[in-house]
């Protein structure tokens, strides 16, 4: 079917812009159908069951569709801390993201142009922890940050840490983790603006007598500004949202505990899909509305 | 022929039904599309309340069972195979797929309720839930009855088992292995921490010096039931359980664990923070303690039921509606309440036999094993521990959601 259209309207189309409709259908068709069944499906029934109610006549989390905006009030109420803490912490690792990897993709995308060895051997270093599972990597710093460690000891010894302090559940090493996770999400993006930075713009500020910081302000930073919008985007999106590294299996503890693990204890521990679904909802309305906002003051509505 | 078919349960029945009806392809299309539509109605459905029929059993022309179970819970020889499975198929010539992808009871339920719900195959013709998701499978409808025909073993049970209010005659379950939650401790590291070489009651988790160092388990029943029985409730009697003692038990474990006393609470996993020094003191499971000190080599840990007694569970076979091999499965679960297979198995995983006749066959292959009141209790010591009490879905649903209050925290 798909092909047939695609056949015939192709033929003639040169002279006949009207046709070119159809081909732009068929050739949409496949990308719609997907966002269809796989985006605006579940997003609906997401919906429809964050709006569902307990089955007063049914056994253990069985539940009927209703129209509870309630459900809303109760997530917020019972979760308000989790759904705060989520956002501090992912506030928290994507500024310290960018302020470590600022420099780290300066210096391969601009210090290190004269030796590309160097800068593909440096942004190679960047990605190789990719080829390791996150979640070893994770289990990795708990590990070492565990209990018994050397690096916990030491900490006890110097009277940094009461003898009965721990940094494995401490939202310190949430923090850590969360910002570890993702530092090659920010240095990335990073790294592809300020690779094309042209230096003849800095030669030029500082010809005209601005100070070294002055052209970093006035020209490094707004040329690099697209590289930190969606350096920021890509890390602070999927961090608001993670539950490994706040999960007591890994890095958390019931102190530390993110939307995230919420919804997961929700959907699969106790089965209160409603809630979970309303959390998933409410933390997608919550990113949406703080992502338009940043763009939108940032002044870079075109990045979009 | 079924050895032949996907994985994926849901899939599986897909290609079932395309065979059965030597339809075309854009029929299959459809018929995803109606399994689909039917697993999304069944979980939008008011309680699905059609009563469900067991599967077709062909048992007879497919030698073969698929036993979902719980990792670490088995015998395993050093080649990685199980030697009683190979004893039972060279017994009766059924093959057995032995998964281990049992890894927790909720999330277990969660994976598979859908098709359950619509009596579907889940992937597995005998698995083993905990006795307290046993008998939500069974209110719900979700399995079938044994034919005691194809069990003569079944007398082997011990009487201890019977009785239970969701199955008293053991119809749909049958107990696997016993499970006793108690106090397990790293024995040099406690001894260092507070210079006494042994907890003895439950209040021993507060100790001071020990905070920031204490597990308890994601198990609600086995958690909370171990800090009703400290406060003197009888966890198996529902007019001593109520709900404001769970909730004042609750409150209890809520406030060791926000002033940082209790540290992780945690399923199978708390082994590894035991092993790797973590935790120096835990609510554990005695199966696992006995296997990690076999692994460690000495007694590193000590499991102690506290003085006002440790909670018993079991893990019950059970055969859900849409298992299409009961009989074979009938077969499995008659082989290990033989007194000679149970003992073979208690030899390795360490758990309570349920099985009369065990402990005299465990006593010809190694009589230290027999004399392990951990695998083989006395009355004495089995009077020191209770089964929590069946809850009501409302109950249930309430008291779990208290608890998963306490591992999220506030």
């Amino acid at each position: 079917m798909a092909f047939a259209a695609f056949g015939s309207a192709n033929a003639p189309a040169a002279g006949k812009p009207t046709r070119s409709g159809k081909v732009v259908i068929a050739l949409l068709a496949p990308g719609l159908a997907y966002l269809g069944a796989f985006f605006l499906t579940p997003l609906f029934a997401l919906i429809m069951v964050s709006l569902e109610v307990p089955d007063p006549n049914g056994g253990y989390a069985e539940y009927v569709p209703a129209f509870e905006i309630g459900n809303y009030f109760y997530v917020i109420s019972e979760y308000l801390p989790h759904i705060l803490r989520s956002f501090g912490y992912a506030l928290a690792a994507t500024v310290l993201a960018l302020v470590i990897s600022y420099p780290l993709a300066y210096f391969i995308g601009v210090k290190a142009r004269p030796w590309p060895l160097l800068q593909k051997l440096m942004l190679t270093l960047v990605i190789a922890p990719f080829f390791i599972s996150f979640l070893l990597r994770t289990l990795a710093w708990k590990q070492i940050f565990s209990n018994e460690s050397w690096i916990v000891s030491s900490l006890h010894d110097i009277g940094l840490l009461a003898p009965t302090q721990y940094v494995v559940g401490t939202p310190f090493m949430v923090i850590f983790g969360l910002t570890y996770n993702f530092i090659p999400f920010m240095t990335l993006p990073l790294y592809t603006s300020l690779e094309r930075l042209d230096l003849r713009y800095l030669e030029a500020g500082s010809d005209l007598y601005a100070s070294p910081s002055k052209v970093f302000r006035k020209v490094t930073l707004p040329l690099s500004m697209p590289g930190i919008i969606s350096g920021t985007l890509l890390t602070f999106i999927p961090i608001a949202g993670d539950y490994i590294n706040a999960s007591g299996d890994f890095l958390g503890s019931s102190s530390t505990s993110m939307i995230g693990n919420v919804i997961e204890s929700n959907y699969l521990q106790i089965n209160d899909y409603p809630s979970a679904s309303a959390l998933s909802v409410l933390l997608m309305g919550v990113i949406l509305v703080l992502v338009s906002v940043y763009v939108k003051k940032s002044g870079t509505e075109d990045l979009l | 022929m079924n050895k032949n078919l996907a994985e994926d349960p849901q899939l599986r029945e897909m290609v079932k039904a395309a065979l059965a009806h030597k339809v075309t392809r854009r029929a299959v299309l459809g018929g995803a599309m109606a399994t689909g539509a039917a697993a999304l109605l069944a979980a939008c459905a008011p309680g699905g309340k059609t009563e469900l029929t067991p599967a077709k059993d062909v048992s007879d022309s497919d030698p073969s069972v698929i036993w979902s179970n719980w990792s670490l819970y088995i015998d395993v020889d050093d080649k990685g195979n199980y030697p009683t499975l190979e004893k039972f198929q060279s017994e009766t010539g059924v093959t057995v797929t032995y998964r281990e992808d049992y890894d927790d009871n909720d999330s277990y339920y969660g994976k598979v309720k859908d098709q359950l719900a619509l009596g579907q195959d889940i992937g597995a013709d005998l698995t083993c839930p905990t006795s307290w998701m046993a008998a939500r499978w069974i209110n719900q409808g979700y399995v079938q009855r044994f034919d005691d025909a194809e069990l003569p073993n079944k007398k082997n049970v011990q009487p201890a088992y019977l009785g239970e209010a969701y199955d008293p005659q053991r119809t749909m379950s049958l107990p696997y292995q016993g499970i006793l939650a108690g106090l397990a401790y790293d024995k040099a590291a406690y001894k260092a921490a507070t210079g006494k070489s042994a907890p003895a009651v439950l209040a021993d988790l507060w100790n001071p010096a020990l905070k920031g160092r204490v597990g308890v388990l994601s198990e609600m029943r086995d958690t909370v039931g171990l800090v009703l029985m400290d406060q003197g409730i009888a966890i198996g009697d529902a007019d001593s359980l109520t709900a404001d003692a769970f909730m004042n038990a609750i409150d209890v474990v809520g406030a060791k664990v926000s002033d940082g006393q209790i540290a992780r609470i945690k399923g199978n996993s708390y082994k590894d923070d035991l092993v790797n020094g973590d935790t120096i003191i835990a609510i554990a499971w005695s199966g696992d303690i006995i296997q990690l000190n076999a692994e460690a080599g000495y007694d590193r840990f000590g499991f102690i039921l506290p003085e006002s007694g440790g909670t018993i569970s079991a893990d019950c076979f059970v055969i859900p509606m849409g298992a299409t091999h009961k009989k074979n499965a009938e077969k499995l679960m008659n082989f290990y309440y033989d007194p000679y297979n149970a003992a073979v198995l208690a030899a390795y995983v360490n758990y309570i036999t349920p099985v009369v006749g065990a402990k005299e066959e465990a006593m010809k292959l190694d009589p230290a094993l027999a004399d392990n009141e951990l695998i083989f209790p006395s009355e004495a010591f089995l009077s020191k521990t209770q089964g929590f009490r069946a809850l009501d879905s409302k109950e249930e649903q309430s008291f779990t959601k208290a608890f998963q209050q306490i591992k999220l925290g506030a």
